[in-house]
């Protein structure tokens, strides 16, 4: 569906991820295509569960097996499937070209290990660094991202740290080595607000500075405002709607997305009453529908979406959307069914 | 500003605690707290000293004879009194403690490398190693500790080193397991994950992120089973398995006095009462280091 561009840094095309449990197979990420353009970023945007996390940890080639598996797809770095890689080149590929920020600042970070010792691991790593030099670069990696008198917290362990300064830390391991992309997973669930957008400036500068591609999963619209060129809204493990970042908060198409909107408090808009919440929960992923997979919660589902998954569909403008009410067939169905909406 | 208090809170700054205390002071602090541990700690450093010392501090040559002081009782030139040939029973004590010492010490280091090895490969690997590994250990615990040790001092010969293998030998499953423990649950962590992301080996996550933060459990282990390791050593001894006459060993020296318990029970009564204060003391010592160690129980 993505069309090959050599612009692209990341072509994600049909991956689908799944864990195999004692009940059944759940299809955590069921044939999701994305792309990131050079120096540009993209949201994965999504409830818990819809698979989000589990996209980024399968480019990385780290979702855990036996229980979980990449079963089919391409994940194409830089005119390469990173599927077909053998471990000792994905090795060599983590950390150097693509890197990965963790949700969780207070546990991502070695215990027993000083913060330089953990910037200067990738440095020893892929560069071949040695103690001296590593140590230098990591001094400088931790003045870059902000962190004041640097020659001191390079010795401290990550427990003297606050949780904003753990995920500068973060941070500087992850962009070390100079990466090509940059995975964000939940970059700022784990942190207070003030320090969120103190850590999203810090990522901005630097994807800026380095010209590093980025990719943000979150849950969180205001991020994805903030940050993101495009936008990749996912429900159960599939991608419900792929636009530019001002088509999803202007002219948003799939329900959910517009549910996602709907529910998110605005200080520039007067909404008299309560909040909108999107009814229902996300289904049990043994459970899901044999349709669309909102259609439980969808306002506006008929009959043709419970019986089949509709396309993700390509508009004029490039952007995708996977709903009946975007196709001719919603049309079809208007007039079959003498019911209005 | 006469007012003494005044003058404190305005002039000097107020004296504070410095609360950045470094993880080993606050260990030492939570041992200090925790006197049975204390105590055990005094009585391996004491028997630690000594078993280094002996030669200087033992009064007697270990292995004199003097049959004139055949079975004497204590006595002010021999606290201990004197064992069926006369020999000096405090200076065979302090000898003895130097092979009690080492080979508890010993065993338990090589059987902890080996199962340590052996845990940490099984749990982070999983699937058929970790089965293959574990069902190994299952088998050999299956066996009582002494039985085993004593199978395999049979095969090897009697001897101090082969006393040590035997007794290495049973504490690699005990090891095994607990590190195994560990690592599963360290694995999960997200850090390994991050790591893992970092790029780091197999080799480099094992032994760089995951070893050091299971190094607690480990050394707990490590002193506990120091103990059950110089009591199998002094059983194999007592069977006549281990150190052999007339090298100096606690094991040995029990059973040697055993014939003479009617008459002169110090001769087994000392070396069975240092035995017995040198393990309370490791097992003390051990259960305290658990206690400071596990993070649960901070401040």
């Amino acid at each position: 569906m993505t069309i090959s561009n050599q612009e692209n840094i990341l072509e994600v095309r049909n991956l689908c991820t799944s864990f195999f449990t004692d009940e059944g197979e759940v299809k955590a990420v069921d044939g999701v295509d994305f792309s990131i353009e050079k120096g540009k970023t993209i949201g994965i945007v999504g409830e818990s569960g819809s698979g989000k996390s589990i996209t980024s940890l399968s480019i990385m080639r780290l979702v855990q097996e036996p229980a979980g598996k990449v079963v089919d797809g391409e994940i194409v770095f830089k005119g390469e499937n990173l599927l077909t890689k053998t471990k000792k080149e994905m090795r060599d590929i983590r950390g150097n070209k693509i890197s990965m920020i963790f949700q969780e600042p207070m546990t991502s970070l070695n215990p027993t290990l000083t913060c330089g010792e953990q910037i200067a691991e990738s440095l020893r790593i892929h560069q071949k660094l040695n103690r001296k030099e590593a140590r230098v670069k990591a001094i400088e990696m931790l003045k870059l991202v902000g962190i004041p008198s640097p020659e001191k917290r390079v010795k401290q362990y990550p427990f003297e740290l606050s949780g904003g300064m753990r995920q500068r830390v973060m941070i500087a391991i992850a962009l070390a080595c100079n990466p090509e992309l940059l995975i964000a997973d939940e970059p700022t669930t784990a942190l207070d607000v003030t320090i969120q957008a103190q850590i999203l400036e810090l990522i901005k500068k630097l994807q800026e500075e380095l010209g590093t591609s980025l990719m943000i999963i979150t849950h969180d619209l205001g991020v994805v405002a903030e940050m993101c060129d495009r936008v990749a809204v996912m429900y159960c493990g599939k991608v419900v709607e792929y636009a530019d970042v001002k088509t999803i908060f202007t002219d948003p198409k799939h329900p959910y997305t517009i549910g996602l909107l709907n529910s998110v408090p605005r200080h520039d808009l007067k909404v008299e009453g309560e909040l909108s919440v999107i009814k229902g929960s996300v289904p049990s992923p043994f459970e899901l529908p044999s349709g669309c997979r909102f259609v439980t919660r969808c306002p506006h589902a008929r009959e043709i979406c419970h019986r089949e998954l509709p396309a993700l569909e390509t508009k004029e403008d490039g952007n995708q959307v996977r709903c009946w009410i975007h196709t001719d067939q919603w049309e079809k169905q208007a007039e079959a069914v003498s019911t209005h909406e | 500003m006469s007012h003494p208090q005044l003058q404190e809170s305005t002039g000097i700054p107020i004296k504070t605690k410095n609360k950045s205390t470094t993880p080993w002071v606050s260990f030492y602090k939570k041992l200090a707290k925790n006197k049975a541990a204390l105590a055990g700690a005094i009585v391996v450093l004491i028997f630690t000293i000594l078993a280094i010392l002996a030669p200087l501090i033992a009064p007697y040559d270990p292995t004199a004879m003097d049959m004139s002081k055949r079975l004497a009782p204590p006595s002010a030139d021999h606290w201990f009194g004197n064992d069926d040939k006369g020999r000096d029973i405090l200076s065979r004590i302090l000898y003895g403690s130097r092979i009690s010492l080492t080979v508890g010490i010993l065993s338990t280091i090589l059987g902890a490398v080996v199962g340590v090895i052996l845990g940490i490969v099984s749990g982070y690997y999983g699937k058929w190693v970790d089965s293959l590994i574990m069902r190994i250990c299952d088998v050999l615990l299956a066996f009582p500790g002494i039985l085993l040790a004593l199978a395999i001092v049979s095969i090897l010969g009697p001897s101090t080193t082969n006393v040590i293998i035997a007794v290495a030998f049973f504490a690699v499953p005990t090891f095994a397991r607990i590190v195994r423990g560990s690592t599963l649950s360290v694995k999960k962590l997200e850090y390994v994950d991050a790591i893992r992301a970092v790029g780091a080996s197999d080799f480099r996550i094992i032994f760089k992120h995951i070893l050091p933060n299971i190094t607690s459990p480990i050394i707990v282990q490590s002193t506990l089973y120091i103990a059950s390791a110089i009591i199998t050593a002094s059983a194999l001894s007592f069977l006549g398995l281990g150190t052999q006459p007339p090298t100096p060993e606690w094991g040995t020296m029990l059973a040697q006095g055993r014939s003479f318990m009617a008459q002169a029970p110090h001769i087994s009564l000392f070396p069975g009462l240092i035995i017995l204060v040198v393990v309370v003391g490791f097992n003390l010592f051990g259960d305290g280091l658990r206690d400071a160690l596990d993070p649960k129980t901070k401040r």
